[in-house]
């Protein structure tokens, strides 16, 4: 007889010890699902996790790897403030989708003019169409009590659908030969978020991720707002006893979550993506859950998971070209790692007891 | 614009065929909330039940037995979701949500062979000349039987909930599991059982729309009805006729919205489309004034301590 036994306190053994447990068990996994396709597993592992960071044609994907970390690093960071305190805002999508198309409106308001203040503006706009976008939920939530899951997802259908409108009309490239699209912000100098070394892949985006991440660790571990996080979460009653004001910290997480949702819509689409297209968005708002939970929705673990997570993008595409490994199967790669996590995770807070209950 | 172009008698039953994926995701999800569980992995069951469904009545040329498997899968795939959260006591959440990612990455890879086939179609009832009968006739007597089966789910939830002691003790594990526990109910097992039945439903209802409602299968197509279905369950206060009403409000305004497409209004198609997901918000808006209808053991862990 097996039984569960809470812990006083969770492990911190285990807390650090279940992403690498998790990401073993499903290389594991992942392994037999390539073979069941009739792939060789180890190549196939081999293929995602090595040949991007040591193979022959790294110096090209290292900055890849950037390239893929930062806007998932950028949205977990500011999801995982709200997922601390029981918010949950799970449209980080649609608010990456209306950053990128704020920032992008802006750029192409001032096209041709040239500028270097237009790339500031932008800037600023994606933060506050994610912004927006987020608060839509919040307001709700706090207003009428409505579920923020629920009007988060949503708005990100409502967001997909304001992309194709503006994709194929407001914002279509007027000399695009009737293509849906916008301009190529990649060619229109003011409004490029261009690599700040050449072929490093550090774009303005890294650099804003970099500065999330130390902004999320200095909040949660010195100020009172990210004390007022933490308790929120962990005893919703004490935070209460203790002043917490709930209104402002639902108002404060998902406003941040989606400012850096925003962020990272609006430096993808002026950078490596380059123009406002129909299927611009490729899924970092729903992947970036699972950055932040494997990060352990703590900034620097989800600094190592966006990084992580974005090897296994990366790894895919090589994998795919190379193998015939289907795009599909490294989203569930992807799904699989969560599921682990979410499993093994039972460690940190229970203690497995053996031998037979006994009666009192 | 033209709308004298929607005839209101296939609207009407054009719209009974779009409420029928929701009404059995959402029902299944009622059961499993009564339960006590919040499983937000509906989408992800949904769509894994569309392409098991699909594939299986394609292989076998049979439309029932798809509909059996795309059962099945539904379950199969929430066996994890009630592993992660009964057994290992993960947060319900995060579980739900890792359930949709899944299933909309495995549903892909499934799926990959069977993009642009027709699948076989099932036959409607033939109900004689009964079906002959105008305006009543083409409305509620030309469909097939997986949509009667789904008002009969919806009537026989609500009559196994209200009248029966499987029903009752449904209920007080979802309202107070330690109390349950007391008195010797098997908690994690009767949630497991209806987390099965939740995504049996949602199989079910995603089968409908991969093998009648459109009837083809392309990634991604159950776009986000499982999710309406989540608030769906909201909107009838966890009330089985009252979520049948919700089903019908918005299968309405689906196929209200593509009647509009069709006949051309001055509107943008993608503001039309935008259209349930905006109405989803204002309705939940409305309802969640009063959440006092919600089960009070809803989303939280059990563990038997003592």
């Amino acid at each position: 007889m097996i039984r569960l036994e809470k812990r006083p306190q969770p492990s911190r053994a285990f807390s650090l010890a279940t992403p690498v447990l998790a990401v073993i068990a499903t290389m594991f996994f992942g392994g037999l699902l390539f073979m069941a396709l009739g792939k060789e597993p180890l190549l196939a592992i081999k293929t995602i996790f090595w040949e991007p960071l040591f193979g022959e044609f790294s110096f090209f994907y290292r900055p890849q790897l950037m390239i893929k970390g930062a806007p998932l690093v950028l949205i977990a960071i500011g999801l995982s403030l709200g997922f601390k305190a029981g918010i949950w805002n799970i449209g980080a999508e649609g608010q990456y989708i209306m950053g990128a198309l704020f920032g992008a409106g802006v750029g192409l308001a001032f096209y041709p003019a040239e500028g270097h203040y237009i790339f500031p503006l932008m800037v600023l706009a994606g933060a506050f169409g994610g912004w927006v976008w987020a608060m839509i939920p919040a307001l709700l939530k706090v207003k009428f009590g409505t579920n923020e899951i629920l009007v988060s997802l949503m708005l990100v259908y409502v967001a997909e659908q304001f992309l194709a409108s503006m994709s194929l009309g407001l914002l279509k490239n007027p000399e695009g030969f009737g293509f849906p699209g916008s301009r190529n912000l990649q060619q229109y100098e003011s409004a490029f978020n261009a690599d700040l070394i050449e072929g490093s892949g550090m774009h303005w985006g890294v650099v804003a991720a970099m500065i999330a991440v130390i902004f999320a660790y200095v909040l949660l571990s010195k100020h009172r707002l990210g004390f007022a996080i933490r308790v929120t979460g962990e005893a919703p009653r004490a935070a209460k006893f203790s002043g917490v004001n709930p209104t402002r910290l639902v108002l404060f997480c998902l406003g941040t979550s989606g400012l850096l949702a925003g962020l990272a819509g609006m430096f993808e689409v002026s950078g490596p993506a380059g123009q406002v297209t129909i299927d611009f968005n490729v899924g970092y708002g729903f992947t970036a859950i699972i950055v932040a939970f494997l990060g352990r929705l703590h900034p620097i673990g989800i600094l190592l998971a966006g990084l992580l997570m974005a090897l296994t993008y990366i790894g895919g595409d090589i994998a795919q070209s190379q193998l015939g490994l289907p795009a599909a199967a490294i989203q569930v790669f992807q799904g699989m790692l969560l599921f682990f996590l979410l499993a093994l995770d039972m460690f940190t807070n229970y203690r497995l007891r053996f031998g037979r209950t006994e009666v009192a | 614009m033209d709308l004298s172009a929607i005839n209101p008698v296939l609207f009407v039953a054009g719209f009974l065929v779009a409420a029928t994926p929701l009404i059995f995701a959402a029902i299944g999800e009622l059961v499993v909330e009564k339960s006590g569980t919040l499983n937000l992995g509906v989408e992800g069951m949904m769509i894994t039940g569309a392409i098991c469904g699909f594939a299986t009545a394609v292989e076998t040329g049979s439309p029932i037995l798809g509909f059996a498997a795309a059962a099945l899968g539904g379950a199969l795939l929430s066996l994890l979701f009630a592993f992660l959260t009964q057994i290992t006591l993960a947060n319900q959440v995060a579980s739900g949500l890792a359930l949709t990612l899944f299933g909309l990455g495995l549903s892909a890879l499934l799926g990959q062979s069977y993009v642009g086939i027709k699948p076989p179609r099932l036959n409607d009832i033939n109900f004689g000349p009964l079906a002959d009968i105008p305006v009543i006739g083409p409305i509620l007597l030309t469909h097939d039987i997986i949509l009667y089966l789904g008002i009969a789910l919806v009537a026989a939830t609500w009559a196994v909930l209200k009248f029966t002691r499987a029903g009752l003790i449904l209920r007080a594990v979802g309202e107070s599991h330690d109390a349950a526990h007391a008195l010797g109910y098997k908690v994690v097992r009767i949630r497991t059982l209806a987390i099965m039945f939740g995504g049996a439903c949602a199989g079910i209802g995603g089968a409908y729309i991969s093998l009648i409602r459109v009837p083809q299968w392309t990634e991604g197509m159950t776009a986000g009805v499982g999710w309406i279905a989540l608030a769906l369950v909201v909107f009838a206060s966890w009330k089985p006729w009252r979520l049948l009403l919700g089903a019908y409000l918005f299968g309405g305004i689906t196929q209200l919205q593509l009647n509009l497409q069709g006949a051309g209004v001055a509107i943008p198609v993608e503001y039309l489309a935008m259209s349930p997901y905006l109405i989803t918000i204002i309705v939940l808006v409305i309802l969640s004034r009063d959440k006092s209808a919600a089960p009070a053991c809803l989303g939280r862990t059990f563990h038997a301590s003592s």
